[in-house]
């Protein structure tokens, strides 16, 4: 009997590692990553494909139960689902990636949104630009505006960027208010939108056609979520996890944590400022009204309740806190409510949001965690051989 | 909104430009009102940092921002409010003698140390202690101390709506003396003579008695505290009690200096000046948040005058704090909890 129980240990261990290696413990939505990562490549790029085109599809199928109609037009509806998943995939660079709290996130959103209003409304007397060049300007702007807050508050403790950073969204919408160049609540009328002409002479991109709006702002989700998956399995991915999981360790070993932390920052708000001139171009009028801290939680939330730290669990938060006040206008103003409950019960019960942070092997491909996981297993084999041969080796004698 | 809540009782011409321009000083009102608005200042200043003590304390033995503590704050304003409305005072100051006067403030002010102290009792025991219990992150207590200070918030905002509160006032302030040609009046002196009583008081609680020397061991070492046979939990419970007490008392002084300021969001952005109060005085610092709160208070009086808009204290405020934390971010007086003695 007793003889037996090692062996009995070494196969839990095998069994728990190679579960480990291979997604993660047991877990809601776990079964889905296994099933995904023993996909083969193929398999991959035909269901990414099948998801795109059915994501693109969306507000034109407008499909019956999800449809946001008759309240709320639901091309529309998809393209403010879809800025807010911009919205989250950035934060999540800066809560999920680098253990930031960026409470004041909104304010890169306002920054992004009056940049496009600067430089293309014919209510503003600065230079007019085309209204796509305001997309990286708003982007780059932001980013100005992330280095600058985050140089004086990222070398302190991360909570106290919390209160700055909440402090600076409340301050954003105010000089929105008090500035008279920026325009109150009169705002700028008429903000721009990229060309092309339909067939009726009506501009393609117009404020009541949601889905070409809404095309765009997928496509840049694209764009953003290819820059920053590479980021996240590069050096700077793993510095960020390293801080985030530990900033003292991350620096002993290393790792250039104020920098980092600065360039997580910096990106976090550059998506930010870009998600806003989005938006603005599609409602086509920005004035001081939108940016209240209220929707900078929401924005939190989205991130929190998707999984921070994981792409797909952003997007999936993001949409799901810009869906639900749509679909469901009868609880639209119980909102900051419900999300704001939500967000005390998951820290208790579900810290990890919907969709967890993957917290293995993050940094290597699929053929990487296939092979150690195959070499964990031949490790614990020949273990076990190794002792099934001293079992034998000890039972000869006896015999 | 919340400009109405900040404006200075001296009614100040504001300088509306109609042009593009970004910035305009105007110093030349900075000079002419600069003693009525460094006494406003300070009056404004009294009540930042009674709720900064809040900040502080709960700081000094969690290592967290209580972001609900605005809410408290809040709640203790609608507790003084609903007192002093169903015992008959309006938005016309009562004809009642001083004695009357005050003993309904004293009552008034009780239930808003229990409003707060219930709000701040409640958080604790439902967000914050099943956290400690699972010995939760950093990040995932500040994220639960931001749900629950929403969740506060829409809560009021449901069974108050998006108005205010009507105004309520208590008595006409009456001019007492000039200190360099300031009028210095009743309702002034007041509110930082008590506030700056509850402060002493609370300095010398947490510096002599037995429970306070237990306040101080946990800001210190929770462990070793534990160790040394200090029961944390009801620690931490008595810290966010004395939080609310003085929130509540805070929300006396801040209904009576602002009547029609008690609005569901209200206590928001009063958070942040408060908390930027207490980092400027030095986080964890009992005496640093009085000193904090008072220079907040005035610094920001002075930022409206110079920028024409009362909006303006809230920027001026904040970008204090972005200072403060750039060039001292111990504070002023930087000492923590822990470490003050006996």
């Amino acid at each position: 009997m007793s003889e037996q129980t090692p062996v009995r240990t070494t196969r839990a261990v095998q069994l728990t590692e190679s579960r480990e290696a291979l997604g993660g413990r047991k877990q809601f939505l776990g079964g889905w990553r296994r099933r995904w990562n023993r996909m083969a490549r193929w398999q991959q790029w035909l269901f990414l494909i099948i998801v795109l085109a059915a994501v693109y599809y969306l507000p034109v199928a407008n499909p019956w139960l999800i449809t946001t109609e008759p309240g709320n037009d639901f091309p529309i509806a998809c393209f403010q689902m879809a800025v807010y998943a911009l919205v989250a995939v950035g934060l999540n660079v800066v809560v999920g990636f680098a253990g930031l709290l960026d409470l004041g996130y909104i304010a890169f959103f306002a920054i992004g949104s009056y940049t496009a209003a600067f430089f293309t409304s014919p209510d503003s007397s600065l230079i007019h630009i085309p209204y796509l060049w305001t997309l990286p300007l708003a982007l780059g702007i932001a980013m100005l505006f992330g280095v600058a807050l985050g140089l004086p508050t990222l070398r302190l403790r991360g909570d106290y960027l919390a209160i700055v950073t909440l402090g600076f969204g409340e301050i954003i919408r105010i000089l929105a208010t008090i500035i008279p160049a920026a325009r109150g609540q009169v705002g700028f009328k008429e903000v721009g939108h990229p060309p092309g002409t339909a067939s009726d002479g009506q501009p393609i991109f117009s404020v009541s056609n949601g889905v070409p709006w809404y095309w765009l702002a997928v496509t840049v989700i694209i764009v953003i979520l290819l820059l920053v998956g590479n980021l996240e399995r590069s050096r700077v991915g793993r510095a960020w996890i390293a801080i985030r999981e530990d900033e003292d360790a991350a620096e002993i070993m290393g790792v250039p944590t104020f920098k980092f932390k600065l360039w997580a920052f910096a990106i976090g708000a550059g998506v930010g400022g870009l998600s806003g001139a989005l938006f603005a171009g599609q409602v086509g009028f920005v004035n001081n009204q939108k940016f209240d801290v209220a929707t900078s939680m929401l924005f939190v939330a989205a991130v929190v309740l998707g999984g921070s730290g994981n792409k797909v669990g952003a997007i999936l938060g993001g949409a799901i806190v810009a869906y639900i006040p749509l679909r469901f206008t009868a609880i639209a103003d119980y909102k900051y409510l419900i999300f704001g409950i939500i967000l005390i019960v998951l820290m208790i019960f579900r810290p990890q949001g919907l969709v967890a942070a993957k917290a293995h092997l993050l940094t290597y491909s699929r053929l990487a965690l296939d092979k150690v996981s195959e070499f964990r297993a031949a490790r614990v084999a020949s273990e076990q051989e190794k002792a099934a041969a001293a079992e034998a080796a000890k039972g000869v004698p006896n015999e | 909104m919340l400009a109405t809540l900040f404006s200075l009782s001296a009614a100040l011409p504001a300088s509306v430009s109609t042009d593009n321009s970004w910035i305009n000083f105007d110093v030349t009102s900075l000079l002419q009102n600069f003693w009525p608005a460094t006494f406003d200042g300070l009056t404004f200043g009294a009540i930042y940092a009674l709720i900064a003590l809040g900040y502080t304390l709960v700081y000094g033995v969690l290592n967290l921002i209580n972001f609900a503590h605005s809410e408290v704050f809040i709640m203790g304003c609608y507790g003084v409010v609903f007192t002093l409305t169903s015992l008959g005072f309006g938005p016309n100051a009562p004809n009642l003698s001083i004695w009357a006067i005050i003993f309904n403030l004293i009552l008034a002010m009780l239930v808003g140390m229990v409003f707060s102290v219930v709000t701040a009792f409640v958080v604790e025991r439902v967000a914050y202690r099943p956290l400690r219990r699972r010995g939760a992150s950093r990040l995932a207590f500040l994220i639960t101390a931001l749900g629950a200070s929403f969740s506060i918030q829409y809560l009021i905002f449901l069974v108050r709506g998006s108005n205010a509160e009507p105004a309520v006032t208590m008595f006409i302030p009456t001019p007492i003396f000039q200190v360099f040609g300031a009028i210095i009046d009743s309702q002034q002196l007041t509110i930082v003579i008590a506030a700056i009583v509850m402060m002493v008081a609370t300095d010398q609680y947490i510096r002599r008695t037995r429970v306070g020397r237990g306040i101080r061991a946990v800001a210190q070492d929770p462990d070793t505290a534990t160790l040394m046979g200090v029961n944390k939990d009801r620690i931490i419970v008595t810290t966010f009690v004395i939080g609310g007490i003085l929130a509540g008392a805070a929300a006396l002084f801040y209904v009576m200096k602002v009547p029609s300021g008690v609005i569901y969001n209200g206590g928001f952005v009063l958070g942040i000046k408060a908390f930027a109060a207490a980092v400027l005085g030095g986080i964890g610092n009992v005496r640093g948040a009085l000193l904090g709160g008072l220079l907040i208070g005035v610094i920001g009086n002075y930022g409206q005058l110079l920028l024409g808009d009362s909006q303006w204290t809230d920027v001026v405020a904040f970008i204090v704090l972005v200072l403060v934390l750039l060039i001292r971010p111990s504070g002023l007086l930087g000492q923590t909890l822990g470490r003050s003695r006996a």
